[in-house]
């Protein structure tokens, strides 16, 4: 088992680096580089020559590699272009803004899901499975940019509730933050909890057809009992790894909402450093958001493992 | 013993079609259970057997619903029940041991758990008493060292392990009634005869009734008291075991039982026109009438009700029974004698044959060699002449259809060579290969459910192999399809079908004719017949032996089931962990002397016939591994003599009967043993 786990960081150690260089070199290979995107028309001269010396660009690519990423190991990604200060401050709050989002979503969005989809899978095809499925489906098809402004529209402006945007400074407390992110959460929500409880429940559904569910009706088990014992361990299992990707998207990828609502977070950072060409930002934020996939999925490969028995004797047999 | 434990009266179940019309699966079915008596349910799939089954612990499948009748279990009528009343009766007055119990454990859940769980909902014993009541059911089901099995989890056992768990499970609430729903199905032989046997003894030892539901009248002719015989969802037949296996009064059963292969007898066994009509498709007339051969305009025009005879203690659905009476004697003899036409030269042969399917180490991918000392299968030598069909048998895992698949270009092997026709050696890569060899060498598969592209028609799948080899289009491809289907006898209008549209059988069929649109030298036959029903089994055998006399194939045949290999085969080669044991001309390999493991299979068959037991003679072990070095059945072999069956390879050894054997006993000792 010890073994498993170190052979799964290794491999995705090896991921990390290979990130890395596809960053890295994808940036040494766009035309001009980080010095003259960031100057525009002011790249020449003096301020070209000083910014080249000033980054180390006259410095051999691979040296400039590996110099970067034994930096980064080191939790050091240097300093960001536009503001002129340390990366690891541009991305402190950030990481932490997000976390808040993400947390919050995922404490009401999954438990939500997993009700919502076991309530539809046991009543199949009857009035409250027709219901859930068809708000599920909704919500789901309703593109996020579309309900945040709707949310905004009708509890904001319409009803005056709460804020339509976020105007926090980046380093606000967690309290501050709160009553700013009901709005994101819930918009976020409807399309996580909508993804989810449709595949809880085909999953449900799947278990609730198999022969030892049968076998337990037929040993008599009642049913909650059963519901319980036989069939949510088993219809649950598949729905880690999802949850897991949930996760990891929900940290960088929930772009759209994040500029919707004006909120501080990674995917905003994404789309802003891009913009500002500020490329050692570019380069730290697809290191940070790649850790976070792999982190995120070795946990998940190894939950399904050790609560999988089939999977973990198999294993250690291996 | 004539209480009635439980008592079906006029239960009719069906389902809505999509046309709103009410389609029955179960019509009209009426029988009674009494206090230890064993009553076998026997029908081929589509039968309604099952349904009948699980409608008698008042569980009806989802989709269906009864229409008529009532289920009573002690005068009480089980369908009309409330869950939480059925929740009392389930498990603890009325237990199931389910077909597959691979499937029916929890895969999450501990064997003790599951045990533990209906040892609560159904009896007061306490923790400890609970505990120790474990240890003694998974003792009274045979399985080694109880203790620690309670703490494994199902998928760590073995098939006939899990269905003893399975039993253990059921008998843990005492129940009344226990419902086995074809519960050796999908074991091996060995293990089927134990758990036949561990059945017996239980029913014996705790006087429980017992349904036993199957398609297998060789495991019902092993239990039963009683027999009821299913057909298009009516009883067409019912009473007691001996009368009903010996004479049989009912032309549907009297046809089964001719048309299973038996052990004692070469040549193939008779086989039965057309298949079970579908459910909703019968009007009028008697549901048999279409594949009868004493029917008449009566059985056409009104349909026959169940007819208590009194003095056979039977009841039957037929008109025209009397016919049958004491016509039964040539149940033995009907069996088409089968005219052996192989030549004496040799088209494929097996030289040192070794087949690994370990993972290959990086050097020796780099060096494109497979270093295991241990290999699947290991030094196969077969010669296979032209013209003969040639049988490899044993239980799963003895390295039959890896063989095969080898043969076919599917698997690389290790070592040795395939020589096809001339000595020529075949590459082991399918990729290596050149076209005409690949089409001299076809296979068929087991299940035609899977080996048929489910959106192909049938004239769409005859046709690939046509355009691929000879490069057939337009009419004359559609004249080499229509042969085709003739040759496999289906008719011309079956080109526009899908493989759902058609039947088990005739699905097989177009699988048999698309093997033959490559004119191959060669077919290999995977078990071809395990997932037909007994009746269109017959009939898939007496096709492909017609075929062969016909064009001359030759056929390499791999199945379990030592009787469908008597019928078919000129020779068999049995194998156990992938090396070879005997082989032989299949007359003389079916008679002794022979090698202890054929002497297994061969004591564990079950045959349709009360008076023939299964004889017992090893362990169902299940070993994973074959051993490093030794004889290859040294750990379960019933006749072995000590440490040098441990230590050295045993020599080959040819009888007078003219088949080979591999044991360190001499084989005239092994004749006067195995007398």
């Amino acid at each position: 088992m010890l073994l498993l786990i170190l052979k799964r960081i290794g491999l995705g150690l090896i991921t990390l680096f290979i990130v890395s260089l596809i960053t890295f070199v994808g940036v040494e290979v766009l035309p001009g580089d980080a010095c003259t995107t960031y100057l525009e028309r002011e790249a020449y001269g003096a301020a070209l020559d000083a910014c080249i010396k000033r980054l180390g660009l006259d410095i051999p690519a691979y040296e400039r590699y590996l110099d970067w990423a034994s930096n980064v190991v080191r939790g050091d990604f240097g300093y960001s272009l536009s503001g002129e200060m340390p990366i690891n401050e541009v991305l402190g709050p950030r990481v932490k803004n997000s976390l808040v989002l993400a947390s919050v979503s995922i404490l009401i969005g999954i438990p939500l899901a997993i009700v919502l989809g076991i309530i539809t899978a046991l009543w199949r095809d009857k009035l409250p499975d027709i219901m859930i499925s068809t708000i599920t489906i909704f919500s789901m098809t309703i593109p996020e940019f579309i309900s945040a402004t709707l949310l905004i529209l009708i509890v904001a402006i319409w009803l005056g509730w709460l804020p339509g945007i976020v105007i926090i400074p980046s380093d606000a407390t967690f309290y501050e933050l709160l009553s700013n992110i009901i709005l994101p959460v819930v918009a976020i929500s409807m399309i996580m909890t909508a993804h989810m409880a449709r595949m809880v429940r085909s999953s449900v559904i799947q278990v609730m057809a198999s022969d030892y569910v049968q076998m337990a009706i037929l040993k008599g088990v009642p049913y909650w009992k059963m519901v319980f014992r036989h069939v949510l361990p088993n219809a649950l299992l598949p729905a880690i790894n999802v949850v897991a990707l949930t996760i990891a998207w929900l940290l960088g990828g929930v772009v759209v909402t994040e500029v919707v609502f004006n909120y501080p977070g990674l995917g905003r950072l994404v789309i802003e450093s891009i913009s500002n060409r500020d490329l050692p930002v570019v380069q730290a934020l697809a290191i940070i958001l790649a850790s976070i996939y792999v982190g995120i999925n070795l946990i998940a490969d190894l939950m399904t493992l050790m609560l999988n028995p089939r999977l973990k004797s198999l294993q250690i047999r291996k | 013993m004539n209480e009635i434990i439980e008592s079906v009266k006029n239960l009719s179940i069906g389902f809505n079609s999509q046309k709103g019309k009410q389609i029955s699966i179960l019509r009209n079915v009426s029988t009674n259970i009494k206090k230890g008596e064993t009553v076998g349910i026997v029908g081929e799939s589509g039968s309604g057997k099952s349904t009948l089954a699980l409608a008698m612990m008042g569980y009806i499948k989802q989709g269906l619903f009864p229409l008529t009748g009532e289920c009573l279990f002690k005068s009480e009528d089980l369908l009309k029940m409330s869950s939480r009343q059925l929740e009392k009766i389930r498990g603890r007055k009325i237990a199931m041991i389910p077909q597959n119990a691979g499937q029916a454990l929890t895969p999450n859940l501990k064997i003790g758990y599951q045990i533990d769980e209906a040892l609560r909902l159904h009896t007061d014993l306490n923790k400890t008493e609970r505990d120790k009541k474990i240890s003694e059911l998974l003792n009274k089901v045979r399985l080694p060292s109880p203790e620690a099995m309670a703490f494994r989890y199902p998928h760590e056992l073995s098939g006939g392990q899990q269905q003893r768990v399975a039993v253990a499970m059921a008998l843990a609430g005492k129940p009344d009634l226990l419902l086995l729903d074809e519960p050796t199905t999908g074991l091996d032989v060995t293990t089927q005869a134990h758990v036949l046997e561990l059945l017996r003894f239980i029913a014996k030892d705790t006087r429980t009734s017992m349904i036993y539901v199957s398609h297998d009248l060789g495991a019902i002719a092993q239990v039963s008291d009683r027999i009821v015989v299913m057909y298009a969802g009516e009883i067409v037949l019912e009473g007691p075991a001996r009368k009903i296996l010996k004479e049989p009064i009912h032309p549907y059963t009297y046809g089964l039982l001719k048309s299973i292969p038996k052990l004692s007898l070469a040549g193939l066994p008779a086989s039965m026109p057309g298949s079970q009509p579908q459910p909703g498709s019968i009007n009028e007339g008697c549901s048999f009438y279409d594949r009868c051969n004493l029917a008449n305009d009566n059985c056409k025009k009104n349909s026959p009700g169940l007819e208590h005879i009194k003095e056979l203690d039977t009841n039957v659905r037929c008109f025209n029974y009397k016919e049958l009476i004491n016509q039964n004697n040539n149940l033995q003899t009907s069996i088409t004698k089968k005219t052996n036409n192989s030549e004496a030269n040799e088209v494929l042969k097996l030289k040192d044959v070794s087949i690994s399917y370990a993972k290959q180490k990086f050097f020796d991918q780099l060096l494109n060699k497979i270093s295991d000392q241990n290999p699947t299968v290991k030094d196969i030598n077969i010669d296979i002449k032209k013209g003969e069909t040639i049988a490899l048998v044993g239980e799963s895992g003895s390295g039959k259809s890896t063989i095969l698949k080898s043969i076919a270009g599917l698997l690389k092997t290790k070592d040795g060579q395939i020589k096809f026709e001339n000595d020529r050696i075949l590459s082991s890569d399918l990729k290596m290969r050149n076209p005409n060899d690949l089409r001299a060498i076809q296979l068929i598969f087991q299940n035609p459910d899977e080996s048929l592209n489910p959106n192909h028609t049938v004239e769409q799948i005859l046709s690939q192999p046509l355009k691929l080899y000879f490069n057939l289009s337009g009419e004359e491809l559609k004249k080499n399809i229509i042969d085709l289907l003739k040759k496999v006898r289906l008719g011309e209008f079956y080109m526009s079908r899908y493989p759902r549209q058609l039947s088990g059988g005739e699905k097989q069929r177009v699988a048999v004719a698309r093997a033959f649109a490559a004119k191959p030298d060669i077919i290999l036959c995977d078990e071809v017949t395990s997932a037909l029903d007994v009746s269109v089994q017959a009939a898939v055998l007496n096709l492909l032996q017609q075929l062969k006399e016909d064009l001359g194939t030759t056929y390499v045949f791999v199945s379990h089931d030592l009787a469908v290999v008597r019928a078919i085969s000129d020779r068999v080669a049995v194998l156990y962990q992938g090396r070879l044991c005997e082989i032989g001309p299949s007359q003389n390999v079916y008679k002794f002397p022979s090698h202890p493991y054929t002497e297994v299979l061969l004591g564990a068959v079950l045959e349709p016939d009360p008076d023939i037991k299964p004889k017992l003679v090893a362990e169902d072990i299940v070993e994973e591994k074959p051993p490093e070095k030794g004889c290859s059945f040294q750990g379960r072999c019933p006749r072995k003599i000590g440490d040098i069956c441990n230590s050295e390879v045993p020599p080959w050894q040819i009888g007078e009967n003219g088949n080979a054997i591999r044991c360190h006993i001499n084989i005239e000792e092994l004749a006067s043993l195995q007398q």
